[in-house]
């Protein structure tokens, strides 16, 4: 298997499609299950999507966990304007876009593992992590 | 790329077979809309069979679109959830409250038939 990191740049909203596609590619290939591949593809889709909205653009990474627990990693990463209240914007129903505000709490539910990284002005760095049971 | 929409009697019928991009989604929001405009059409189904992913933004798409409809006066039922997607949808916390579900096409138009009281 080809373990070297995919990286989706995302500029437009063709580039949310490509990389949740490569992530679903990725899960599948790892052994994930239907509904787990349909979860790791949304998470991305979130993610790519909050770049595109909020950072213009960015950078989605996608890589295998190939620990003592394997599972696929997926990285994203932009220059925006960074999350100024991070609290806040891991609440349920929290939007600044208008959208539904499913956003980060959502993705935080649909992985195993999340971590957010953001300073105000220089950008945020999400990485999520999902693991093969 | 555009959604094709079919009309049967007083229903329009359609199946979603593409990866939706924004775009897409956007297209056939407009699409479904005029079509419901042009032919009076009282009841719509949109079938979800092939559709492996819906993340927030095409959920909101498909809330607003059975919102719209109903707004032109007809009724609109989605069909086909796949359960993947199901369990996705309440992961990411978003409910789709009042929006008519079926399992599939058949039970789709039954389902509209009984609410039309057809």
């Amino acid at each position: 298997m080809n373990i070297a990191p995919n990286r989706v740049e995302i500029h437009n909203e063709w580039d949310i499609v490509r990389a949740r596609q490569s992530g679903r590619e990725r899960a599948k290939e790892l052994g994930f299950g239907h509904v787990d591949q349909a979860r790791i593809a949304t998470a991305i889709s979130e993610l790519a999507r909050n770049i595109y909205l909020y950072a213009k653009h960015g950078e989605i990474i996608i890589s295998v966990i190939d620990g003592e627990k394997r599972g696929i990693s997926i990285i994203a990463e932009d220059n925006g304007p960074g999350i100024r209240d991070l609290r806040k914007a891991m609440e349920d129903g929290y939007t600044t876009s208008g959208g539904l505000g499913a956003g980060l709490p959502g993705v935080k539910r649909l992985m195993d593992d999340f971590d957010i990284v953001s300073e105000e002005g220089q950008g945020t760095k999400i990485t999520a992590k999902k693991y093969l049971r | 790329m555009r959604i094709p929409i079919l009309k049967l009697y007083n229903y329009l019928l359609t199946t979603i077979q593409v990866e939706l991009d924004d775009q897409t989604a956007i297209q056939f929001q407009d699409d479904l809309l005029n079509k419901i405009h042009e032919t009076g059409a009282i009841g719509v189904v949109i079938d979800l069979t092939s559709v492996e992913i819906i993340d927030s933004y095409i959920a909101k798409i498909l809330g607003d679109v059975v919102n719209m409809s109903e707004l032109l006066g007809a009724k609109v039922v989605l069909t086909g959830i796949r359960p993947a997607v199901a369990l996705t949808l309440i992961d990411l916390g978003i409910r789709l409250k009042g929006v008519p579900t079926a399992l599939d096409l058949e039970q789709g138009i039954e389902k509209l038939r009984q609410e039309l009281g057809e």
